[in-house]
Formats: C-alpha cells, structure tokens, sequence
C-alpha cells in the first residue's frame, strides 16, 4: 500500500524535465502540466491521515453506531449525523482518563524541567569553567548516549525496590532525568560552547561570578536549543510506556495515560467508542505541541537523533 | 547586570565546540592556580555527592506525602509539580549559597563540581552502574544468583521464541528504515516541486504522526486492522470494509504468519516517515541549484541529475536518517506489547527483553538480551554522533 510512493516520482520527471527550463507559461498550464506530482503528493497525504481521520471521527460517534457501521459511512452525508461528547464523558471518568491525564501531567513537566536544569549547568561547567579532567568527563558523557534504557531497567528496579521509591512520581523523574541527561548535556555543550567568548569573559571583567553568568546571560541566549530539547524530552516522557510501566505501577491512581490506554486496550480490545476517545486524550496535548511550535518541534526532533 | 549587546548571538548557531575551551584556559593566567591541598579534593567530592544525596532525601521524603491514596488528586499533582521543578532550581541556589561561604581559594576550585556533580551523580545511579550490573546479570540465573556463565546468551540464540524475536527484529530493522527512507525522500522530492503553502501544508501532514506515541498509533491501527468473523456485523475496520467491499472474505489481519509482523512494521513506517522526510527535505534543499542547473545544461534529464547529483550530494543524511530509524526500530517494544502481545510470532528482541524480566520475572535472560540489545546499537551510534558532530562544525 505504501510503497507506491517511488515510482510514480521517476514517472513524473519527464513532465517536469520539460518545465524546468522555465518559459513563460500561463497558471493553468502549468498546474495541468504538475499534475502528477500533485496527484502523488495528494495520494500519499490522504493515506497518512486517514488512519487519524477514523480515530478522530469514531470518538464522537454514539457507541452503538460506532460498533454498528464503518466510520467511513458518515462521509456522504457528514452533516447529517449524530455527534456525541458521550465516549469522551466515559472515558474521561469512569474509565480514569482524566486522573491519568493530570498524572501524566505531574510526570512529564518535572521530567522535563529537572533534566535541562541539570544539563544547563553541567554543560556550562563543560564550556566555560576550568577544572582537571574536564575534557575526559565529557567525553564520558557523550559515550553514555549509546546505552540503552533496557540496560537500567532491571538494576534500577531492584534498587527502587530496595529503598521503596517504586510507584512515586520521583521514581520516575528521575529515570527519564538519567535518561535523558547525555542528549541534553551534548546538545547544550555544543550550544553553549559556541557562544562568543568575549561576552562572557566581558562580564567576568566585571565582576559577575559563574552563577550570575549562567542564570542572567547564558541562559537567555540559549532559549532555542533549551526549547528544541524540552519539546523533544516532553513528547519523549509524555508518550513514554515502557518507564512508566515498570517504575510507576499499574495503580489506577498513579498511572499515566499511555499506561490507562494500553489497560483499555487490553481489557476491553473491542469497545472501540472508548479506545478511539482515549486515543485521542492522550494524543491531543503532543498534537497541540505540535501544532503551535512546530519550528522547535521539527529542531528538537531532529536533534534527536542521537537519543539512545 | 551585564549588557548583552548582540543578541544575535543566539542565532550564530552551533558551531565547533572546541571554541568554547579557549577563552578558560586563557583567563587561568589571569588568577594564578592556586595550590589545592588535600582539603580542597575532598571538598570537590563532598559537594558532588553529598549535596546531591541530601536533596534526593528531601525529595523522597516530600513524595512519600504525595504516596497518600486518599488525597485529591489536583492537590497531588499540583504539589508534585512544585516539588518537582522548585527543587531542582532550589539545589542549585542552595549549593551555591554553600560555596559562597568557603574560602576565596577554595570556591573557585568547587564551584565547578557543583555545576557538573548533580550530572555526574545521577548519570552514575542511572547509566553507569546500571551497565555494569545488567552485564553481570546476564551471566547470572533469573534471581541474578548463581553464576551460569553462557546459558543466557545460548538460551537466546537456541530457544525458539527468542529466535524469532531475533529474526523478526532484523526483519524489523531492515523493512522499516528501507521504507521510511524511500518514501520519505520520495515525498520531499515531490513535494519540493509544489508551491511554497502547499510544500508545507502537505509536509505536517506526513509529519504528524511523530507527535503521537506508540501506543497512541497501535489503537489507530488496531482500528484500521479490525476483524469480525462473517455473520457477526459489518465490518468497521478500514481495511476489512475495503477487502470485503472488493468480494472477499474478512480477514484477521493479525493472525496472519508471517505477514501479520510486516502490518506491525507499516504502523512504524508510518510514524517514521514524517522524521525521514524532513531531515531529507532540508538536505535536499541545501544542494546549491547552480549544481543542478549545470547538470541539467550538460544535458541530464532529471532522472539523471537526481540520481547522480541530488542523491550523492545527501548522501550523509541518508546515512544518518537510516541509522537514526534503525536504532529506534530495534528499541521498539510498544507497538508490539500493544498490538499482539508479542503472540502470533511477533515478537522482537525489545518486546522479548521486558516479557522476560518483568511479565516472567527472569532476569538473567532479560539482562542478557538487553546486553544484545546494547552491543547491536554501538557501532550504529558512534556513526551518528560522528556524522552530528560533522554537520554541527560546518553550521
């Protein structure tokens, strides 16, 4: 199904052979003369946001048409049917989405914060600060970026389990923080790094100590590559399962929603009203995200890529 | 307090990291090093360590507060929130108030170890050790007891679920990175020739699904992949409305072996895409249109001038977009966990890791595959790194 996308682009190159010299051509010719293209691109969007498209209008559809009919049998006559806020009233409360919801909340923004403080200020220390082995360490850091967090998740549940932190937000923060940490004290080292010496040894020169540098200079000439890296790290803790399966338990009062979702999908795999609804609780808020700062988003994403 | 002047700064971007070494050592002539005694090394590693142990203490004890069931959950949260992100800055201020009171000569020698110790510590706690102990683990019985030497590893390589989760993952992790590659730069080529709205509205289109999580994208597509045997209502899975739309007979699309793990893998083809492409898009843009404009003046149809010039020119995103993928792949255990469960013959060597030590409770098999798991990703990382630090140092 989705491998169409690459023939038709070496089908489409003659007609765009023949525009690329450009000529003066009427609009109309060459959208006709681009159809192709379009016609691929078209295709291939609609096939990535159908799947979406089904969720999205299957959670405000009555249960029983939900699991009477396709989703796609309201299409023809979209105004005229029955729209309902029921299954996101369900979900939300008696299913427990909407305590997840806050969870996920009290997990993520602390996950996020208590990282790319820590990073801040290490990775400061690694650019601007003077101290023996300085280099080694650091270099000891970016080598932590290849291990996986499979590697941690049984020595780490067995000393959680020792002091009795499992099941505590703080379990989980700090797992995602230690997780988290190589990336961001690599990307912010780099960045920090890079800043003109000058400025900072102009405010040495007057008198400002490390501390005043860091919170009233560097931090604010950072603000891009800390907002990249917070949107990377909250989409990462907020659309994690896996942490939050084994660090936080499966009680219904703590768990996070991926965690409630998977539960629903597990226990009841073909109420579809409600797993299209929970879906679409636990993606509107990373949609959101997306939405509004997508330049950040699509910076910190590719950042990324070297997350291990 | 200090005039920033340019705040142009801030955009100049990431560029050599080494720039950053310069300007510390040479202010250390400045103030000559002073001689540091035995009292000052072990202030150093107080500071690292203890400090950072007293705020895990009074944070442990703040979340044991939290650990009450009956409270309300707004309040909970709300605490948690302020806890969370106020102790952190709280530990910093704090640790240098600390400092502030030493001695003159000792805070510059301190000072940096209560920058980096909070790093160090939980990078230790959290990366370090973990390391070591799931490697000796993995020699170890499923208590992490006595001592098995190999079992576990020829357990994997011999046993046959871990087999196949052996297979399926290397099925996994030459598939989908193939695929997402393929069309991702197929899009951004296509794409790339539309105008400049259309270009973009059609980009977050494919780009939209990196904001939704595994488990997210496993409801979507256990909705598209819905099965009811004939005779039990219509069908309201996607894919089985068009089949039997087209004369067929419903199918369970997920009991199908084999192919049930390649309708798994379209779910991460689809959310990797969106990453492939736009890496891929921004690469192609970069390649300078008189290169191509000369190409196509030499004569290259463009079918030549995309193969030969565009292709080699991104050769290292491609690489890097590849790597990137395959790393993500071999770690992915949520789609299959939500999925199947890891039945059907599905299961892949991440999926297999967490059944093995937390469903079964083994955790010398679970450290062993997580070993495996370790040893695959290195050489693929070390490239990655190799290739970021590259692209920052020419930015």
């Amino acid at each position: 199904m989705t491998t169409t996308a690459v023939p038709p682009e070496t089908r489409a190159e003659p007609d765009i052979a023949t525009i690329s010299p450009p000529p003066k051509q009427s609009w109309w010719r060459s959208l006709a003369q681009n159809w192709p293209v379009k016609l691929v691109v078209l295709v291939i969007v609609v096939i990535w946001i159908v799947p979406t498209l089904g969720v999205l209008i299957s959670s405000f559809r009555p249960p029983d048409d939900v699991n009477a009919s396709g989703w796609w049998s309201v299409l023809p006559d979209i105004w005229n049917t029955d729209w309902t806020l029921v299954n996101y009233d369900d979900v939300l409360s008696s299913e427990g989405f909407g305590n997840s919801f806050l969870n996920s909340l009290a997990v993520t923004i602390p996950a996020t914060v208590i990282p790319i403080t820590i990073a801040a200020f290490a990775a400061y220390a690694f650019a601007w600060m003077e101290f023996p082995g300085r280099q080694w360490i650091f270099v000891g850091v970016v080598a932590l970026l290849v291990i996986p967090l499979q590697m941690s998740l049984i020595p780490l549940l067995r000393i959680y389990t020792t002091i009795d932190l499992n099941g505590t937000f703080l379990a989980v923060w700090l797992a995602h923080t230690g997780f988290g940490l190589p990336l961001a004290i690599y990307l912010l080292r780099n960045y920090i790094g890079s800043l003109p010496s000058s400025i900072i040894e102009s405010a040495q020169i007057d008198g400002a100590s490390h501390f005043q540098i860091f919170t009233q200079l560097v931090v604010p000439l950072s603000v891009p590559v800390l907002a990249s890296f917070a949107i990377f790290q909250f989409l990462w803790v907020w659309n994690d399962l896996l942490i939050a399966l084994v660090f936080l338990g499966g009680e219904r009062q703590v768990r996070v929603v991926t965690q409630a979702l998977a539960e629903l999908n597990g226990s009841r795999g073909q109420a579809w009203h409600l797993l299209t609804a929970g879906a679409f609780i636990t993606m509107a808020l990373p949609l959101a995200v997306f939405f509004s700062l997508q330049r950040f988003f699509v910076r910190g994403l590719t950042a990324g890529s070297v997350k291990g | 307090m200090v005039d920033v002047g340019d705040r142009d700064v801030a955009t100049t971007g990431l560029s050599d990291p080494d720039r950053g070494r310069e300007p510390a050592e040479r202010s250390a002539p400045r103030e000559p090093e002073p001689r540091r005694g035995l009292g000052v090394q072990l202030l150093r590693v107080g500071v690292s360590l203890v400090v950072p142990v007293v705020a895990f203490l009074v944070l442990w004890w703040a979340t044991d507060l939290l650990r009450d069931a009956e409270a309300n959950r707004i309040i909970v949260v709300g605490v948690a929130l302020l806890i969370g992100v106020l102790g952190v800055f709280g530990l910093y201020i704090g640790m240098d108030r600390v400092v502030n009171r030493l001695p003159a000569r000792a805070q510059d020698a301190v000072r940096p170890f209560v920058f980096i110790g909070p790093a160090l510590v939980i990078l230790s706690v959290y990366l370090l050790y973990p390391t070591v102990n799931t490697t000796i683990l993995s020699f170890r019985d499923a208590n992490g007891e006595g001592f098995v030497g190999l079992d576990n590893y020829v357990d994997v390589f011999t046993q046959e679920q871990t087999q196949q989760a052996l297979v399926n993952s290397l099925l996994w992790v030459i598939i989908v990175p193939l695929l997402a590659v393929a069309i991702g730069l197929g899009f951004a080529v296509l794409a790339d020739r539309l105008g400049k709205r259309a270009e973009a509205v059609s980009k977050s289109f494919i780009f939209l699904p990196m904001a939704i999580s595994f488990v997210g994208a496993s409801i979507v597509w256990r909705f598209i992949y819905n099965f009811r045997p004939e005779g039990f209502g219509e069908q309201i899975g996607l894919l089985n409305g068009i089949w039997t739309g087209l004369g067929n007979e419903p199918v369970a699309w997920l009991l199908q072996e084999p192919w049930n793990n390649f309708y798994l893998m379209v779910i991460m083809i689809w959310l990797q895409t969106g990453f492939a492409m736009v890496i891929l898009s921004a690469a192609i843009k970069s390649v300078p249109d008189e290169i191509l404009e000369a190409a196509r003046i030499d004569g290259a149809n463009e079918f030549q001038v995309f193969w030969r010039v565009t292709v080699p020119s991104i050769a290292s995103s491609v690489v890097v977009v590849t790597t990137t993928i395959v790393i993500t792949v071999w770690k992915v255990f949520d789609i299959v966990f939500v999925m199947t469960g890891g039945e059907f013959g599905t299961s892949v060597v991440a999926e297999r890791m967490v059944t093995e030590f937390f469903i079964f409770q083994n955790d010398g098999k679970g450290a062993a595959l997580a070993v495996i798991l370790l040893l695959a990703i290195v050489p693929l990382m070390v490239v990655n790194v190799r290739r970021f630090q590259e692209q920052e140092a020419t930015r």
